[in-house]
């Protein structure tokens, strides 16, 4: 008889504590909500826009509407942006530009930056210890910091509006040669003896045995590079002046600025320009944050 | 026998040596070139009267350049604009990626969307960002003015006034890297061992004691990190700038790295350039030294 009261007294405190975490989680999914919407909706209306008349766009601004992609009888209608914003502005030949100025860099770049973090990893050379310091001391140098005199360096070897101009400057990156040498210290050993006892070269050991074996890095600094370079702006913008040269990121600056704005073709034009970074985070999006998780933390 | 093999050694250690630097030298030559060398002749043009159009006729001028730039009215206001970004940009986009971290760090349901969600901005570049926010802040009929017209306030100005440019730029930065911090805070968070939590619960901690005595300490070297990236990407504005308001109304907007892009491809002054540049420069290095004593402070 005695105990009743307690249990009485008990189980409200309990049901209101389970009411009290239910109202903290609605709470809490409201706010994620409500700031998800904030992340998201530029992203969306710039997707939805590209396929509305400028007209439209103007009317849905006011309404939810502005999330709501519009009804079309025929597919081509869908379209019509696209195509007369590709009309005015070259605006594939700027993605493929941007794609071979990235593409170059990030082939170029792999060979040249894991080879030497294996060099400064694994081997063993006169001064390797100073080229090190060197190399930490460079990441630092911001591109901002030199891109004048690269300028006049890249215009007297005569690679202004080339994409070897775009391209050669930014192969070797003292980062990337600095998470390649991370990854090559942390490598076991054992391999690598077993092939210099079968009398694999130094450079067989590198291309046949490590290279197979570090997908995961490679794929990484693969990923870091192309963010980092499609995202460009001051190099492209100065090196590569002539219209068919232009990256995509370039292109859009002065489609943009071309009056009169059309909105809905510019809307086309940036959807056309995030595709590219779009398909390499949903397709790769495990090695981009598994390097940023390392790099994060380890600084 | 003995002097046999020492010589196999020796030209083993030889070969070793050269292969070494067969696999160095194509990144020494490349950053030597295209890095070390510019940096170089950044300092050295700093010191000359070089214009880009009469590259032959550079003379040596001594300080000219730099102490020309204590007295530029325009670069003392994008030194201004770019120190009030920074001082703006680096908390509140530290802040709002802490938060975002905290927010979809718990298990529950749904938050691999949120994250992702939080992380959109990231994806799209800063040009396609800053165009489709010069859209957002029309003065007429972008989207800020019409939700702030149907909610009964007054419609703003935002790019196209002095005072609320650089503020509006701001807030579009804040908005744009944040998810980037998040997902660093994120792998932060979770080198924080849950015993901690459990033990500071045990000892009848609020959610407020656990963030304060458990989470912020935890953080600590990942959270150094992430304003020191910050506070060196927000020295390097530029593209917001140019795009959205070409520096104007007023020079309001015009920044650092802006600044010297002009005076370097409009007005063609590579000497006075390469002296904003060396100047930037040191302003970088600082930051990056702060970090890295700050960083072995905490490990000693």
């Amino acid at each position: 008889m005695n105990i009743q009261p307690k249990t009485n007294m008990k189980l409200p405190t309990y049901r209101s504590m389970k009411k009290q975490r239910m109202a903290k989680l609605v709470i809490q999914y409201a706010i994620m909500t409500f700031l998800a919407v904030i992340f998201l909706f530029p992203l969306i209306w710039m997707l939805v826009s590209s396929l509305k008349s400028d007209v439209q766009i103007f009317k849905d601004m006011k309404s939810i509407h502005v999330f709501i992609p519009p009804l079309y009888d025929s597919v081509t209608a869908y379209f019509s942006n696209y195509m007369l914003a590709l009309e005015r502005v070259d605006l594939l030949r700027y993605t493929g530009n941007s794609l071979i100025y990235t593409c170059g860099i990030i082939l170029f770049g792999l060979i040249v930056n894991s080879m030497a973090g294996y060099a400064l990893a694994r081997m063993d050379f006169p001064l390797k210890n100073f080229w090190m310091a060197v190399i930490i001391a460079t990441i630092i140098i911001p591109a901002e910091s030199i891109f004048l005199p690269l300028y006049v360096l890249v215009h007297n070897f005569g690679w202004v509006n080339t994409y070897t101009g775009l391209i050669v400057p930014f192969i070797a990156n003292a980062f990337m040669i600095f998470l390649f040498r991370q990854f090559f210290i942390g490598f076991p050993k054992e391999l690598e003896e077993a092939a210099r006892i079968d009398g694999c070269t130094p450079i067989g050991i590198f291309f046949r045995i490590i290279i197979p074996l570090s997908k995961p890095v490679f794929a990484t600094v693969a990923i870091f590079t192309f963010v980092n370079h499609w995202n460009d702006f001051l190099w492209p913008l100065v090196v590569a002046n002539d219209e068919s040269m232009r990256t995509i990121q370039i292109g859009l600056q002065y489609f943009f600025a071309q009056q009169p704005v059309r909105w809905g073709q510019v809307m086309a034009a940036l959807t056309i320009a995030t595709v590219p970074m779009l398909a390499i985070f949903v397709f790769l999006q495990r090695y981009y944050v598994e390097g940023l998780t390392h790099t994060g933390s380890k600084n | 026998m003995i002097k046999n093999l020492k010589r196999t050694l020796s030209t083993q250690k030889w070969r070793e040596g050269l292969s070494g630097y067969l696999f160095f030298l194509p990144a020494l030559i490349l950053l030597s070139l295209f890095l070390l060398y510019p940096m170089a002749m950044a300092f050295y043009y700093s010191f000359t009267d070089f214009y880009l159009l009469t590259p032959q006729k550079k003379g040596f001028i001594g300080l000219e350049n730099f102490t020309y730039a204590f007295s530029d009215n325009e670069f003392r206001t994008a030194f201004k604009n770019t120190v009030y970004f920074v001082v703006l940009v680096v908390p509140l986009q530290t802040a709002v990626g802490l938060g975002l971290a905290l927010l979809v760090n718990k298990k529950l349901r749904f938050t691999i969307f949120y994250r992702t969600a939080y992380f959109s901005p990231v994806v799209m570049s800063l040009v396609v960002v800053s165009i489709l926010w010069t859209f957002l802040y029309n003065p007429n009929e972008g989207f800020f003015n019409q939700v702030l017209e149907s909610l009964g306030f007054a419609k703003q100005p935002f790019l196209t006034s002095p005072n609320q440019a650089m503020n509006s730029i701001i807030a579009m930065s804040v908005w744009q890297g944040a998810g980037f911090q998040m997902l660093i805070f994120l792998a932060g968070l979770q080198t924080i061992p849950g015993v901690l939590y459990e033990a500071a619960s045990i000892d009848g901690a609020n959610a407020w004691q656990k963030f304060k005595n458990v989470t912020l300490p935890g953080l600590k070297n990942v959270s150094i990190f992430i304003i020191i990236t910050i506070t060196i990407a927000a020295f390097k504005l530029l593209i917001q700038p140019m795009i959205m308001t070409q520096g104007g109304p007023l020079g309001s907007t015009r920044s650092l790295v802006y600044y010297t892009y002009q005076v370097g491809f409009a007005y063609r002054d590579v000497g006075y350039a390469s002296a904003l540049a060396v100047l930037f420069t040191v302003i970088v290095l600082i930051i990056s030294l702060t970090q890295r004593k700050l960083l072995t402070e905490d490990r000693g």
